[in-house]
């Protein structure tokens, strides 16, 4: 049943040293507070999974917080490298790095199963990708009824999710819109989750069909007001583009990084503090 | 109005492959920029299906990210993206599958994961994203990448999504659903497979450019077909759409939606 906590309490709480932690969000609603967090803990020997490390992921690992990456598109997007993933993954700085890499239809697929409590996906995929040869996990089975010969990959089951929503309700109901990604797959298939959120209100106000996170479904909820800053949250506030490409300057080196991240984020109290600092509220959009 | 540059007539070339109607499966950078604009010129109905999630994305400036809040605004429906890959790509409700790559090889086979060994790579590019079943399952693929030594190689570092393999029937063999890359459009030209061997054979030439030029910009010995078409030049009106498409873009964003993916 979903607890209403302070982002700082619910990291302590749901993020083990060593854990698997997914933190999804395509492009949109990427949960950078949680991340920052994470970073200002220390925690170590995490397996990150994301479809599309993002730049949260860069100061992750660039940081040293993971010894495993899952992924299936790793990009600054619109921009080009993530250069502390590179770093990592070519020059093993901070530590090396170890890869599982797949296609974004492999991972997809893998959550899905995951949140079906089942042991692997299936699928048309890989064919003729080296992915296949340098990734054990990916596999063929023949299909039972036909002999046809398919994909497989196992289910992705993380101990911890963390997603960032626009909304929850006061009893932990969670609600998201716009681009949706892979982010209830990826809270219905790990043990724990923890959602942060735009803001908490009396009444969702959500239609039938609207996708809901049950309280009984989610761990934690915490209210952080541009917890997905500088990426966006569709009806609250757009993409801090500007960031993404001053990022690639941030993090080309070694020392920019490593000052930037101890004066934005180790030196900072909590997200707000950041935000403060560095994001001039991008224009607000309407509701 | 100035004449077009040759990235222009790369973008506008490629647009010309999308039919109206066609329900395309879209890269970001270069073809979103052909996609968007084929469907503000020749291809009013045109479907543009992106990762993320929406289909029937109308987005009135090039997004920046596959993710981008215009393309969820502007669709005719959202989805998740297991969605998108499941019911979408893998249900064969793709027409074209439209690509760009970092390297690819004379038989479209493309890489976009590493420069070097695998284990140990000299660059390590983004990955494989949606590529490699975008490769395998949509009806067809088009795909649009600069022409140079670098991109166009004998042998590529790796294969992360299939074009034909090592030709011939090698696709059926594999018993992929698409019939796989049907244009390669560069800044100089257009490949087309050769229907038996489906290696890369040069098909059209844009204006002003030479043989010589696409052999020397090539990694492998270039095939010519009997017959080498010219590229049409650019009309007016594909020339001012683009180029307002891309002035709104640089508005509305502070920069060119540009090449990366």
């Amino acid at each position: 049943m979903a607890e209403l906590i302070l982002l700082r309490e619910a990291i302590q709480t749901l993020v083990q040293d060593g854990d698997m932690v997914a933190m999804e969000g395509f492009t949109h609603l990427i949960p950078f507070a949680a991340g920052h967090e994470i970073i200002r803990q220390h925690k170590k020997d995490l397996t990150l999974v994301r479809m599309t490390p993002d730049l949260i992921y860069d100061q992750l690992i660039g940081m040293g917080c993971a010894k495993k990456l899952i992924f299936s598109w790793g990009g600054n997007p619109g921009v080009g490298s993530l250069h502390r993933f590179r770093d990592a993954v070519e020059n093993a700085w901070p530590l090396p790095l170890e890869i599982e890499e797949h296609s974004h239809a492999g991972l997809a697929n893998a959550y899905v199963s995951g949140a079906s409590n089942l042991p692997f996906a299936v699928m048309r995929g890989y064919a003729g990708s080296e992915l296949a040869e340098h990734n054990p996990n990916v596999r063929t089975i023949i299909c039972p009824f036909t002999g046809e010969q398919l994909t497989a990959v196992p289910s992705l089951r993380p101990d911890v999710a963390i997603i960032h929503a626009q909304k929850a309700d006061r009893k932990g109901n969670v609600l998201l819109w716009g681009i949706l990604g892979v982010q209830k797959e990826a809270v219905l298939a790990a043990r724990r989750s923890i959602v942060t959120v735009e803001e908490v209100v009396d009444d969702l106000e959500a239609g039938p069909n609207a996708c809901i996170l049950p309280r009984w479904v989610v761990t934690a909820v915490c209210e952080v007001p541009r917890g997905a800053t500088p990426s966006y949250a569709h009806g609250y506030y757009a993409r801090d583009n500007r960031f993404y490409r001053t990022w690639d300057a941030i993090s080309r080196t070694r020392e920019s990084f490593l000052t930037w991240m101890q004066e934005q984020v180790l030196g900072v109290s909590d997200f707000s503090e950041y935000l403060h600092h560095n994001h001039v509220v991008a224009e607000e959009v309407r509701r | 109005m100035t004449k077009a540059t040759t990235s222009e007539m790369m973008t506008i070339a490629s647009s010309r492959r999308l039919k109206d109607g066609d329900v395309c499966f879209v890269g970001i950078g270069l073809p979103s920029t052909a996609a968007n604009l084929a469907r503000l010129t020749h291809a009013p109905n045109i479907v543009l299906i992106y990762e993320s999630g929406p289909i029937g994305a109308k987005p009135h400036v090039l997004p920046l990210s596959i993710g981008d809040g215009d393309l969820a605004e502007t669709a005719d429906t959202v989805v998740s993206t297991p969605e998108i890959f499941r019911y979408w790509l893998q249900g064969g409700r793709i027409d074209v599958g439209f690509l760009g790559a970092a390297q690819i090889d004379r038989f479209a086979n493309i890489n976009t994961t590493v420069i070097g060994s695998y284990g140990k790579p000299k660059t390590r590019l983004p990955g494989a994203g949606g590529a490699p079943e975008i490769a395998s399952s949509a009806k067809r693929v088009l795909i649009i990448l600069r022409h140079s030594l670098r991109a166009f190689v004998s042998k590529l570092d790796f294969v992360t999504s299939m074009g034909f393999g090592e030709g011939g029937d090698h696709r059926a063999r594999l018993g992929l659903p698409g019939a796989g890359p049907q244009a390669i459009v560069t800044d100089l030209c257009i490949f087309e497979p050769d229907p038996e061997s489906r290696e890369l054979v040069v098909t059209s030439l844009h204006q002003g450019v030479t043989r010589e030029k696409v052999a020397a910009t090539t990694g492998w010995p270039v095939r010519f077909a009997q017959t080498v078409e010219t590229i049409e030049a650019a009309s007016e009106n594909e020339l001012a759409v683009l180029r307002d498409l891309e002035q709104r873009t640089m508005l509305a964003h502070g920069v060119a939606a540009g090449d990366a993916s």
